[in-house]
């Protein structure tokens, strides 16, 4: 790799001159800040008017019915479109998807007949040629995955026991090193890929060839994607030399991947602090002043903001919305101990006050006890004022993937450039648990799905006797789901395959196989209310157990009581278990997680009355929650219960939505007037009971 | 063991006194309060039965959360159950943690208070409720006088315990001008007041009461506003002050 670069100037050397390697480059480089929010700038008058016209689309856009403008005959590429503007004068970051904001491109290699109905649902008429040649002359991976998959596969994706397959759309959840185009330019990558490419071996397995056929789509779409940024002007082919420029790379490497892929999560990294070093540079060097650097990061993070998709109504009903996961990573600590929170980690938080609260980008903080002080009350305060930050444990996550992992989608991490991610739904364990109740029968179609293994015939539920059927179950569950989700990810890469993004990973990926679980409080609170009270089935005419009646209390999960919560934790450790017997696709290693942000309403809807009282089609709860009202001990008693499952088989995260009214977080400081000593000493002074006046005025 | 009688426990307690506290709600109270928003705790219904060593384990369990913090014994009225709650917090001060008592101090009896003597050895702050600082309004308003109340005031002071004085402003009943004012005068009378705890009456006991089946007074008393609540926590300063 060559050396005398100019854009490097002034940085310090270290691995990362030799290779690809972004981590090593902020590691030498970066400048750790304690300090408050002090230094931070106001929007620029531009920066507001801009924002006015964003504000202006989306409210067209909504009073159109949720979409502005759709594309329905140029399919989707990199190059496709020609250069989108705002208002090109005043956009210091530019980049659109198409050639306008808010014009949804098409997008059809994940699935023809989504990208017709995303269209068709929204009011416009896909080009027939389009379709025809999707139909007749390109096979799309949705094409792909129904050749392969098996009648019993399609009778479990029917009856939602495995739900939200990416069998129709885009999987996502890949997170390109976007970084590596700032820092090292288009040219430096593609001569790297041409590496890799001359470096496989030479005996023609079907592996290597597959190797060498992604290598070259990878090199092309990264010529591409040069293309692209010279349509808006800027020649990428070199490392960028400014803020302005880095983060405009960068932002052309995302953009690439949206244009290309529309998939269930597009996740932008963690760039916050790789993207600090330049400004540092850039102030010192008199390039920036902090008001033009706050004004770049507003201007990239309006962009993030009005990334769209061709979606349907039902999409957006599974995940409650149109989210794209545009997560940013923000914060944690580095493997020795310290913290990464810069000034650009402010900068973009502070978007939320300068553009206003907004889901997207979805900031993410990395939080971690050894975060300094005033970022962790500035977090505080944003997260009081806009509502619109989410937090993620650095401490559990750090062992596991290092510092320099990013989040995609709410939960899932990887190391960027270095890990990637098969996204793969969930398996709905509540209904699993009525298959194993009714024999494998669904309890609301009455179809055998399952193989018809010995039902629960008793009026009352026996616990021992439902563990064992429910353990055989999710043996099977396990088993069918692993293989559907082989097929998916088999047809994806090869009909679907991501060029981009795969062009800013390293040639050796490790691949994580990402399972799901839905409905864990649902499962744990049935099974204590089965052990620890009398559970009668009420069975219909052919036997099928279609509600239950609760005799008596049960403990509950979310209330700290272990007696339920260790339920909990074996349900989770059993299901990987099942999980882990099954081969993956492409060596990739199984991970599940149990977050259902959005998706807990769908999965309710479709599964029957439960154990515990929880009525037919009743929403689960969302993630690892407790069900809803049910955790009757407070806030700590609830985390408590969420706390206590494992994460080593929940590698791929365990959420948990967590809300509070702010009176319930401390006392109205107008109305309560507290003791400066208490105060001082049990919370450094800092807990929002800031005395009005101290009594010792009134002794007076 | 002594079992306590328990209404339930709330492990995110950030409004009983100072820090997170692990709060207990004790069952049994004397009093009536027209406004009391937990009339599920007045009798022994339904009550756990909890030993303090049963009530502390869930403390310890999660103990990070209440460093700053501790526990706080309320109710109902938890000088109603005192040989339990003299244990409980007898065991919670060997184990260092910080301990508050949240009371209408109605029990009290000036001429017997060797079991209160003991307990306020492992109390480290009493959170005393005043509900009303005329004689006669109290026992219209809670069904008893309110002189045992206002002794105990005086008695906490006498051991140098510190207290917080917590009131209930409701709209009619207790914002009238002048008994803010000579609440404020009481209140400068005590040299260990160390806090005043405003508290504008809200209507989200409510529904408890229709749960019970028992008649709600204030049906037609409307939730008092954060700016009245101000207000009079401004006239209440004034009686402490003259």
């Amino acid at each position: 790799m060559r050396k005398e670069i100019e854009a490097w100037n002034g940085f310090e050397e270290g691995t990362w001159v030799r290779e690809i390697n972004v981590r090593s480059f902020i590691k030498h480089n970066y400048t750790p800040y304690d300090g408050d929010e002090s230094f931070l700038s106001a929007p620029t008058k531009s920066t507001l008017e801009l924002w006015d016209k964003v504000l202006e689309l989306t409210k067209e856009e909504r009073e159109k019915g949720g979409v502005l403008d759709m594309d329905t005959k140029v399919i989707s590429t990199i190059t496709s479109h020609g250069p989108g503007y705002l208002d090109k004068d005043k956009e210091k970051i530019v980049g659109f998807q198409t050639d306008k904001p808010l014009k949804r491109a098409l997008m059809p290699y994940g699935g023809i007949r989504m990208a017709e109905k995303a269209c068709s649902d929204n009011g416009y008429t896909i080009d027939p040629e389009v379709k025809e040649f999707f139909t007749i002359h390109r096979k799309t991976h949705n094409a792909g995955v129904f050749d392969a998959y098996t009648p019993e596969m399609r009778a479990c994706r029917s009856s939602h026991i495995i739900t939200g397959l990416p069998d129709a759309y885009g999987r996502g959840r890949i997170i390109g090193d976007y970084r590596r185009v700032a820092l090292y330019g288009v040219d430096m990558l593609i001569q790297d890929k041409m590496e890799q490419k001359e470096t496989t071996r030479s005996a023609m397995y079907s592996e290597i060839i597959r190797d060498r056929e992604e290598l070259s789509e990878q090199i092309r779409a990264l010529e591409d994607l040069k293309k692209m940024a010279l349509s808006y002007g800027y020649d990428i082919s070199m490392p960028a030399k400014n803020t302005q420029e880095a983060i405009q790379w960068l932002y052309f490497g995302y953009l690439a991947a949206v244009k290309e892929q529309n998939g269930a999560a597009m996740s932008l990294g963690r760039t916050s602090t790789f993207l600090d070093i330049y400004s540092q540079r850039d102030i010192k060097n008199g390039v920036f002043t902090e008001s033009e650097i706050q004004e770049l990061i507003d201007h990239f993070v309006m962009k993030l903001r009005l990334i769209k998709f061709a979606r349907t109504p039902e999409y957006n009903a599974l995940f409650s919305g149109d989210p794209q996961w545009v997560t940013e990573s923000i914060g944690g600590i580095t493997v020795d101990g310290h913290h990464m929170v810069t000034k650009m980690s402010f900068r973009y938080l502070h978007t939320l006050t300068n553009l206003g609260p907004a889901p997207e980008p979805n900031l993410t903080v990395l939080w971690s006890t050894k975060l300094p002080m005033n970022f962790k009350r500035y977090c505080a305060k944003i997260s009081i004022e806009t509502s619109s930050v989410q937090y993620e444990n650095d401490d559990t996550m750090r062992p596991i993937h290092g510092d320099d992992y990013a989040i995609a989608c709410c939960v899932s991490s990887m190391k960027l450039g270095k890990e990637m991610q098969f996204f793969g739904a969930r398996a709905n364990l509540a209904k699993c648990l009525l298959y194993a109740i009714n024999g494998g029968v669904d309890e609301i179609t009455g179809v055998q799905v399952a193989p018809e293994y010995r039902a629960v015939t008793s009026e009352y539920l026996d616990y021992d006797e439902v563990m064992e059927r429910y353990d055989e179950m999710m043996k099977w569950l396990a088993g069918v789901y692993v293989n559907t989700l082989n097929i998916i990810h088999y047809m994806h890469d090869k009909y679907c395959y991501e060029k981009i993004q795969m062009a800013l990973h390293d040639k050796k990926v490790t691949r994580w196989f990402a399972t799901g679980i839905a409905g864990l409080s649902v499962v744990a609170d049935s099974l204590s209310a089965i052990k620890y009270a009398k559970v009668k089935a009420i069975r219909n005419e052919k036997g099928v157990a279609v509600d239950y009646e609760v005799e008596g209390d049960f403990p509950k999960y979310g209330n700290d009581d272990d007696r339920v919560d260790r339920i909990a934790y074996d349900i989770v450790h059993r299901f990987m278990e099942h999980i882990r017997k099954n081969h993956t696709y492409r060596q990739s290693i199984p991970t599940t997680s149990i977050l259902t942000i959005t998706s807990n309403v769908v999965y309710g809807k479709n599964t029957g009355a439960t154990p515990d009282g929880r009525k037919k089609g009743e929403a689960f709860a969302p993630g690892a929650n407790p069900m809803h009202q049910r955790d009757t001990h407070g806030a700590v008693a609830s985390l408590a219960s969420v706390a206590k499952l494992p994460f080593k088989d929940a590698q791929d995260g365990i959420s948990n939505t967590f809300s509070i009214i702010p009176d319930a977080l401390g006392k109205n400081d107008r109305v309560f007037m507290g003791d400066l000593a208490i105060e001082l000493d049990s919370c450094g002074g800092d807990c929002g009971i800031t005395p009005v006046e101290a009594l010792n005025d009134i002794n007076d | 063991m002594i079992k306590g009688l328990i209404h339930s426990i709330e492990s995110f307690g950030t409004v009983d006194g100072p820090g997170v506290r692990y709060v207990v709600f004790l069952k049994g109270c004397p009093l009536r309060c027209a406004y009391c928003h937990n009339p599920d705790t007045w009798d022994n219904q339904g009550a756990l039965e909890m030993t303090a060593k049963e009530v502390l384990d869930g403390y310890f369990k999660n103990k990070e959360f209440y460093k700053n913090g501790g526990i706080t014994v309320t109710g109902g009225e938890p000088l109603v159950q005192i040989d339990f709650l003299t244990e409980l917090l007898k065991m919670a001060k060997e184990e260092n943690i910080h301990t508050a008592i949240d009371t209408s101090g109605i029990t009290f009896n000036e001429c017997n208070t060797e079991k209160l003597d003991f307990l306020m050895k492992y109390t480290d702050l009493v959170m005393l409720d005043i509900k009303h600082i005329d004689e006669e309004k109290h026992i219209s308003l809670t069904g008893q006088s309110n002189k045992n109340i206002l002794e105990f005031a005086k008695y906490t002071e006498k051991k140098g315990i510190p207290i917080w004085v917590r009131h209930v402003v409701v709209p009619n009943l207790t914002d009238n001008y002048d008994d803010l004012y000579n609440l404020g005068k009481f209140i400068g009378t005590l040299t260990n007041v160390k806090a005043l705890d405003v508290l504008p009456y809200h209507t989200m006991g409510v529904k408890k009461y229709e749960e019970i089946g028992i008649s709600y007074k204030l049906k037609d008393t409307p939730p008092l506003s954060t700016e009245d609540a101000v207000k009079a926590r401004e006239i209440i300063l004034k009686g402490i002050k003259n």
